[in-house]
């Protein structure tokens, strides 16, 4: 890999001024590689972290086909990493005017890596440099463990998808906890709230009544009195909240890696606490690129705004208009078929600054039904611009187009929900219009968004040395193939029988012709890998 | 809602359509920049290397992970299809299979004219060659390639490490070679017939070597030292004679029931049958590929047979009458010896067999074997399939149990039950 030369270098320094002087926020230093085929046949089953760990699934081509964006999530043709500084790749001989415009849309990708708020974990550290640690670490270990070390990473591997993401995000934003204990958040979110189902009005009294306390004993005092009264109302609630306590919190059994990390009396030894630290790194590795799929459409869309807009206004790249034009259709054309997460996105942002600036996102607006008013309403509020990077920085793929994807949205740009018929007697697959209904469209898109199974540990079944995972099932079932690996790594790192409960296809009616759609039943079914063996039950 | 069929020819032909919004990456869709060619395998070890880690894992008491006869495709050249070692990696995951190969499963974004209901496109059932995107079989762009060398290591791993039987070593009754002696091996100092000529040329060199032979100066052969070890003879030897061959036929179903987990265990199945022979016969094999839905179609090579994917009916008779016919038109049975491996899920519109079971009779007038192997679903209530069920009940399997054998592998078949699989096909 070699840096790209100093005319490029300077070119990209010039776009940095003009995007900075349009809004966008990015750290000062950033690093421009070009990269030959070579060096991407290296790169990409790294993902372009060229520091990225050695493990030998790497080397070997990958199955692809079923679920191959769910299985690797992250895409290994990026040409920006959210590294610190922010490294980029580049094609050998792009012309200049070509730069210039490559360098707007990462300059774009850049800014969204560094403002919008599910990146916060990625933030406080360079990952090329993290990464470079994670692999010597992997490294010495190997020549002290051999083999062995590949099987803790593929096992830990086998369960990177059943992170808690969210969580930790959330917990990045939580505020401060105040200064009164768990013990009254638990009362009054857990006791009251699902063991009593108190009434709202009684709700409410109980959290007068300890703001009262406050008032009258001070804040310190407030809580002795507070729950002097408590306890004498329902004298079970001592021994419930201790006995609460013992228990893992919610947060913790959505995540099944650290449950695992934390809990699994096998890592615990400490013959073995090599291994936590594997796990720990591919979990991290895990959590690093989570945001990156959580966020195509929009971080697509942003870099295409931008380096659409900043391009027409750079008045260093004159004459070359018609080439851009060409190419930048070519990448931000709404397919006839498919989802471009360049042109969705850069098309809602580009509807959503319109929209702010006519002050459409506001009670007044909402609350008009008459088509031509509605179509005529504007106040010039003018602030479209700040809006747009709020939402940039705020939402990710699944809230920004659940909220902005509207009618008016899908009918200016001509969108429809596409689905096909099999045509026999010609052999081909007929694309239709669907519906042109904004909420279609809309449920057609989450359909595609990235959703991993949602699955979490069930406390009361884990116990005596076993591990229980609970499958929500979701509409659809989990692939089968892959179930038993799956749980077999898990038991190895558990050192104990796993349980998986899920639903599986129970039966499936043939269709009676070739035009019918096979009906399907659901059974619920428990998993059990015991002694590397995997057993199956109806439940 | 369903569609409105406008007259053929209305409608613009999509080749690609691109689904997901995952498919799309700065890389090759801003730059251009082409993902990397080459094959894969310039980054592995050698296959050997990867089959001793993957006997280790057996070791270790964690099943097998690699994978092997998998074809892929380099991007970049398109010149070459090789078999790679391939693996995949098991998580926890939803399946998308249950809806998405069937109409109105999908549904995809879109854009431009065209009222509800409104048929906008087409995209062939059958990919013409050179199409589709995806390396999985079922997909894969047509390009030349060179599979034997790499399917030939591939045999002999499967005839070393998981041993398939030995052909050789089953007799000589249905021996593909047959044997002619003429003075064919040369043999230096002593033999049954002097071959002058490249005697003379073994003297000259051994004398240029010993410089006594001056390119200036007239050569004067009676100056010759000739070494006894420079004179070669000609002997008896047996020759394989290539007119006695094999004909083994592929047969599979690549119709809409067969995506995913079927298509994948027949064509491995048969890869593997191909490598293995390909190593048992070194190259004596002739191999015709067909492909049937409701039609059958031959593919002139295994390359199109392992990438080709439709969603179609299901007529079973149609790839063994296609196969009948060609046996009969170019008269094959008069100097083959014809195999047949025939690969299908089992369903078959014909459900009990009347057109498929004539035409199985026919075929097994002449084959030396012929081997069905069914994938079954593996969901549900076990349910003999239709092939399956009017095989059983045909009494053929019985009445020529010499030259016909069946094998049922569920869905979740690994790689070892393939192989197993194989075993029971052709077994003696």
């Amino acid at each position: 890999m070699q840096l790209i030369d100093q005319h490029a270098k300077a070119i990209m320094e010039g776009c940095k001024e003009r995007a900075r002087d349009a809004g966008l926020r990015f750290e000062d230093e950033s690093l421009e590689y070009v990269v030959t085929n070579r060096d991407m046949i290296e790169l990409s089953p790294k993902i372009m972290i060229p520091t990225l760990y050695d493990y030998w699934v790497h080397d070997v081509e990958v199955l692809q086909g079923k679920g191959r964006y769910e299985l690797y999530p992250h895409n290994p043709y990026e040409t920006v990493i959210n590294t610190r500084p922010a490294i980029s790749y580049y094609n050998d001989n792009n012309p200049d005017w070509l730069n210039v415009m490559i360098f707007y849309h990462v300059l774009g990708h850049i800014d969204f890596f560094q403002n919008n708020l599910y990146y916060r974990h990625t933030w406080d550290d360079d990952f090329a440099g993290r990464a470079l640690a994670d692999k010597r670490a992997i490294a010495k270990l190997r020549s002290e463990h051999g083999r062995w070390v590949d099987y803790v990473i593929e096992f830990a591997r086998g369960m990177d998808n059943l992170v808690d993401f969210h969580g930790l995000v959330s917990d990045e934003h939580r505020p401060p906890h105040g200064p009164w204990s768990t013990r009254l958040d638990w009362y009054l979110d857990v006791f009251l709230q699902e063991e009593k189902q108190v009434r709202v009005s009684e709700y409410v009294q109980e959290v007068e009544r300890y703001n009262q306390c406050v008032r009258d004993h001070g804040e310190d005092d407030a809580e002795e009195a507070y729950f002097a009264d408590v306890v004498r109302r329902y004298p079970e609630f001592q021994a419930m909240y201790e006995k609460a306590r013992t228990e893992h919190a919610p947060n913790d059994l959505r995540d099944i890696m650290r449950f695992v990390l934390e809990h699994s009396p096998f890592l615990e030894r400490d013959e073995n606490a090599w291994m936590r630290q594997i796990v720990q790194i591919v979990r991290e590795t895990s959590l690093y690129f989570q945001p990156q799929i959580r966020t195509k459409i929009m971080n697509e869309g942003w870099a295409s705004y931008w380096h659409e807009t900043l391009f027409m206004q750079d008045d260093r790249i004159g004459g070359h208009e018609v080439d851009f034009a060409r190419v930048n259709a070519a990448v931000t054309s709404m397919p006839r078929v498919g989802l471009n997460p360049y042109a969705l996105g850069m098309r809602l942002f580009y509807f959503i600054e319109e929209a702010a600036n006519k002050g459409r996102y506001s009670h007044k607006f909402l609350a008009l039904l008459d088509q031509h008013q509605r179509r005529e309403f504007d106040t010039h509020t003018g602030v479209g611009r700040e809006f747009i990077f709020a939402v940039r920085e705020n939402l990710n793929d699944y809230l920004f187009t659940s909220t902005f994807i509207e009618q008016d949205f899908v009918d200016r740009h001509e969108l429809f929900v596409a689905d096909k018929v099999l045509d026999e007697q010609r052999m081909v697959w007929q694309w239709y219009v669907k519906s042109r209904n904004a909420d279609d469209y809309k449920q057609m898109v989450h359909d595609q968004l990235y959703h991993p199974p949602h699955v979490t540990i069930d406390p009361g079944r884990t116990k005596g040395g076993a591990l229980a995972l609970v499958h929500h099932f979701e509409g659809k079932p989990l692939v089968r193939d892959y179930i038993a690996n799956t749980l077999l790594g898990i038991e190895y790192l558990w050192g104990g029988p796993v349980t998986l409960e899920t639903t599986d296809v129970g039966d499936v009616q043939p269709s009676e012709s070739p035009d019918q759609t096979p009906e399907v039943t659901w059974q619920r079914v428990r998993y059990t890998m015991r002694d590397r063996k995997l057993k199956r039950e109806e439940i | 809602m369903t569609a409105r069929r406008p007259a053929p020819g209305d409608v613009p032909t999509f080749r690609v359509v691109r689904r997901s919004p995952y498919a799309y990456g700065d890389l090759p869709w801003l730059q251009a920049l082409d993902p990397p060619g080459g094959p894969p395998a310039v980054r592995v070890g050698s296959l050997d290397e990867l089959m001793q880690r993957d006997a280790r894992r057996e070791e270790d008491g964690f099943p097998r992970k690699i994978r092997i006869g998998k074809l892929v495709k380099p991007a970049r050249g398109g010149q070459k299809v090789v078999v790679v070692p391939t693996t995949v990696e098991e998580k926890l995951l939803h399946d998308n299979s249950i809806s998405d190969s069937q109409e109105g499963g999908g549904g995809s974004g879109g854009s431009g004219e065209g009222d509800e209901g409104e048929v906008i496109g087409e995209q062939p059932v059958r990919p013409e060659e050179g199409e589709g995107d995806g390396q999985g079989p079922g997909q894969g762009e047509g390009a030349e390639h060179e599979l034997e060398s790499n399917a030939y290591d591939l045999g002999r791993i499967l005839t070393e490490q998981f041993n398939l039987p030995n052909l050789e070593e089953k007799g000589r009754r249905r021996s593909l070679t047959r044997y002619t002696y003429d003075l064919t091996d040369r043999n230096r100092g002593f033999g049954q017939l002097l071959d002058k000529k490249a005697t003379l040329r073994r003297i000259i060199q051994t004398n240029i070597a010993l410089g006594r032979i001056d390119p200036r100066r007239e050569m004067d052969p009676t100056g010759f030292l000739i070494a006894p070890r420079d004179r070669v003879y000609r002997v008896l030897s047996r020759e394989r004679d290539f007119e006695s061959q094999a004909v083994v036929f592929f047969l599979r179903d690549y119709s809409g029931s067969m995506g995913g987990k079927p298509t994948e265990l027949v064509v491995s199945q048969h890869v593997l049958i191909y490598s293995w022979l390909l190593y048992q016969y070194g190259g004596l094999v002739e191999t015709r590929f067909i492909l049937h839905d409701t039609e059958a179609k031959e593919v002139e090579d295994f390359y199109t047979y392992h990438n080709s994917q439709v969603a179609g009916g299901t007529k079973v008779a149609s790839a063994f009458r296609l196969m009948n016919e060609i046996v009969r038109e170019e008269n094959l049975q008069q100097d083959y010896n014809i195999y047949a491996f025939y690969g299908t899920d089992g369903d078959d519109w014909d459900t009990e067999g009347k057109e498929t079971l004539p035409q199985i009779e026919e075929a097994l007038r002449y084959v030396a074997r012929a081997g069905v192997s069914i994938t079954e679903r593996s969901f549900g209530a076990r349910r003999e399939s239709e092939v399956e069920k009017y095989l059983e009940a045909s009494g053929l399997l019985e009445s020529h149990a010499r030259n016909l054998r069946l094998d049922v592998m569920p869905d979740g078949a690994d790689e070892a039950r393939i192989i197993e699989g194989i075993r029971v096909l052709t077994a003696p």
